[in-house]
């Protein structure tokens, strides 16, 4: 149990850590930020369960008032502005991805996780985020689809590198990818 | 680690954060039926206000807080001039600034400490389902002391990889990084383990 715990906090910490790393901008104006690339690697790296709680105790701390999102945002504001529904999203887009790299064995890791990242990570994230953005501004979900597909390129290159490193992962040090491990 | 509170002590620092968390649960329920943009501006018109009160320095760092908001905004309010909408759009503008401004208010004039007995509280019922508090609020306090130790971990990594190559590190640091960290976990876990792990947490 010990493990576990100090498992979901490095990665709830490890999410942050990746949120001070400056955004990126992909030509187009548009500022990404690694820490979905986080999200993603809850779910890809530790599983469906332990992933999903890494997340939801990220998010505990943020909305306890700790500046740990991006940008040195956190606190309840980020809770009741227009992008609450990623927020929302993130701990079931780390379960499904977890899920799906936990359940699928057939392919090698590289393709499920970016499958499991995709999948998980940005069409279950954007499902929740875009809802919440109609919700907030008012628009259709249609609408909201539009303004939050500007993100969607930046999400594609974070699902490869999660891919990638999970992959990596797996051939430098099998025992540390816990979602492939069959004890759970 | 700095948390968002404000240095600036007001009087609602005193008031119990389970009643400020309720209020703004139901101010906020309360904005978003209000369909009036007179009705919104007046309601923005109090929120400044109150920031208004504990002076200068609290006011300042409020509208810092609001700056997310600005590409929303902007995008709001593009749309809804093209639209021709205007009534709607201010609506949507006040009532997000509004929403978000009462939540960061709650935020700045609430201490970490008063904040963790509304979860301590809130996680109770919790129990049964086998969440145990004392381990989530260790599991709190590992995050806020790991954050700085894998940032720094971090910074050390990108500082070897620039003395090396004149390009960004970038995302290849990434996997180094994850591996230090998957180390640092198992460390940890043992030193806990080492002085009793949880079962110790339930004698003190």
């Amino acid at each position: 149990m010990e493990k576990n715990v100090t498992l979901i906090a490095l990665f709830a910490a490890l999410i942050a850590a990746l949120g001070l790393i400056p955004p990126v901008s992909l030509g187009f104006g548009v500022p990404i930020t690694a820490q979905t690339l986080g999200v993603m690697l809850c779910g890809t790296i530790l599983g469906a369960r332990r992933g999903t709680f890494a997340v939801l105790l990220f998010l505990l701390l943020v909305a306890i008032g700790l500046p740990l999102l991006s940008g040195g945002r956190g606190g309840l504001g980020v809770f009741a502005g227009p992008s609450v529904g990623f927020l929302v999203g993130w701990p079931i887009g780390a379960f499904v991805t977890g899920l799906i790299v936990e359940k699928w064995r057939g392919a090698p890791l590289m393709i499920v996780a970016g499958v499991a990242a995709v999948l998980g990570s940005i069409i279950v994230m954007y499902v929740f985020g875009i809802t919440g953005m109609a919700i907030m501004l008012d628009k259709t979900l249609l609408q909201a689809a539009g303004i939050a597909m500007v993100y969607i390129p930046g999400d594609l290159l974070k699902a490869g590198i999660a891919a990638m490193l999970t992959s990596a992962l797996a051939t430098a040090r099998p025992a540390s990818v816990l979602s492939r491990l069959n004890a759970q | 680690m700095i948390s968002l509170t404000s240095p600036v002590k007001t009087r609602a620092h005193g008031w119990p954060a389970g009643a400020k968390l309720a209020g703004l649960c139901a101010a906020t329920v309360m904005l978003f039926m209000l369909q009036n943009p007179i009705a919104q501006t007046a309601v923005l018109a109090g929120v400044t206000g109150l920031y208004a009160l504990p002076g200068r320095l609290f006011l300042i760092t409020g509208l810092r807080h609001l700056r997310m908001l600005v590409p929303f905004i902007a995008v709001i309010a593009v749309w809804h001039l093209w639209s021709g909408a205007v009534a709607q759009g201010a609506t949507i503008i006040l009532r997000m600034l509004s929403a978000v401004a009462l939540a960061n208010l709650v935020t700045m004039t609430t201490r970490l400490t008063d904040m963790m007995a509304v979860v301590r509280s809130l996680a109770k019922p919790l129990t049964r389902l086998g969440l145990r508090g004392d381990v989530l609020e260790l599991a709190i306090a590992m995050v806020i002391r790991l954050t700085p130790v894998l940032a720094h971990k971090g910074n050390l990594l990108a500082q070897s990889w620039s003395a090396r190559s004149p390009r960004r590190a970038g995302w290849r640091i990434i996997l180094p990084f994850t591996i230090i960290a998957l180390d640092d976990a198992d460390h940890v876990a043992e030193a806990l383990r080492a002085r009793g792990g949880f079962d110790a947490l339930k004698e003190s």
